[in-house]
């Protein structure tokens, strides 16, 4: 199994995400440069974090015209695994590829801090090593987090169980203090239809390690890790 | 020739900007104001080669393609 990490100008968590599928997951990875195109080695590619073209015009409006992007939406269209963090998920938010749209938080400032979201569903190549109504303290670092969509779609979502995580307090209860930017109904992730591609603003690949104060993080790789060798034995 | 467009968030769009902006212009001592709504304004120098209607064309697009977010944001195109 190979994984692709993708480097936009301007991202800055690439190196985290790298660090992580080398050394917790254990798999080879690759960075690819925004203006490669051929994505057929992987099995699954993470856009990372960071600010992709100095988040311009907004959050992710850019990167979505750069040249690997056209290729993710095929990878993704053909079954690959998407994996958008942080500024990942605002660029599948505006490439189309998730529904809704991130904008400022509520309350206006960059946020950085270490927050509790809630697994809401197991059901996904990057949940299923998890429990549902665990709670993971992940790290948050955005200004634009702020999940908006219509009520048409988050009926949708719901329906579909494609809410992956929500904001919550450390014990799990999803109250208006424990939203850290507004997000409606509390979302930090969701999925596509075809449950492939995954977007969330907080930063898993940022808790794998003990020292950096959660390590809750690992278990969304690990679950991704764990679906790609199930298709490999399968193919 | 010149196309104008500009962007603004849908009604119902929370815009935490706008009220920040609201608070501040009512510390200064304006009263009667119901809401600020910020916005994105654009302006697009044509070099002379389009007429007006392929012009309006070539604006929308771009504001709907890339200028505005057709989930949060609604545009209107001028040209003049």
């Amino acid at each position: 199994m190979k994984f692709g990490v993708i480097v936009f100008p301007g991202s800055n968590c690439d190196h985290d995400a790298y660090h992580v599928i080398s050394k917790h997951v254990g798999q080879p990875v690759d960075f690819i440069w925004h203006r490669d195109t051929d994505l057929s080695s992987y099995d699954a590619v993470i856009i990372p974090g960071g600010f992709s073209y100095g988040d311009y015009l907004r959050a992710g409006a850019l990167a979505r015209f750069s040249p690997v992007m056209n290729s993710v939406k095929e990878f993704a269209a053909r079954g690959g695994f998407v994996l958008g963090i942080c500024n990942g998920f605002q660029i599948l938010c505006e490439a189309g590829l998730l529904p809704g749209a991130l904008i400022r938080n509520r309350d206006l400032h960059f946020i950085c801090e270490h927050v509790h979201v809630r697994v809401e569903t197991t059901e996904t190549p990057f949940t299923n090593q998890l429990m549902i109504g665990s709670v993971l303290r992940l790290p948050i670092a955005h200004a634009e987090g702020n999940y908006v969509c219509d009520d048409q779609t988050l009926e949708e979502l719901a329906r579909e169980d494609r809410i992956i995580f929500r904001y919550c307090g450390e014990g799990g209860e999803t109250t208006d203090d424990s939203n850290p930017n507004g997000s409606r109904d509390q979302i930090a992730g969701i999925c596509n239809h075809e449950r492939n591609v995954l977007g969330l603003m907080p930063h898993p690949e940022r808790a794998c390690e003990d020292l950096l104060g959660s390590a809750d993080g690992r278990d969304i790789f690990r679950s991704l890790a764990a679906t790609l060798a199930a298709h490999a034995a399968t193919f | 020739m010149k196309a104008k467009v500009y962007v603004t968030l849908k009604p119902g769009v929370l815009d935490p900007q706008g009220k920040a902006i609201q608070h501040s212009v009512e510390l200064l001592g304006f009263n009667g104001i119901a809401d600020i709504r910020q916005g994105k304004y654009f302006e697009i120098a044509l070099d002379g080669s389009l007429d007006q209607a392929s012009a309006r064309e070539a604006a929308t697009r771009m504001a709907r393609e890339v200028l505005s977010n057709p989930v949060i944001e609604d545009y209107r195109v001028e040209i003049e």
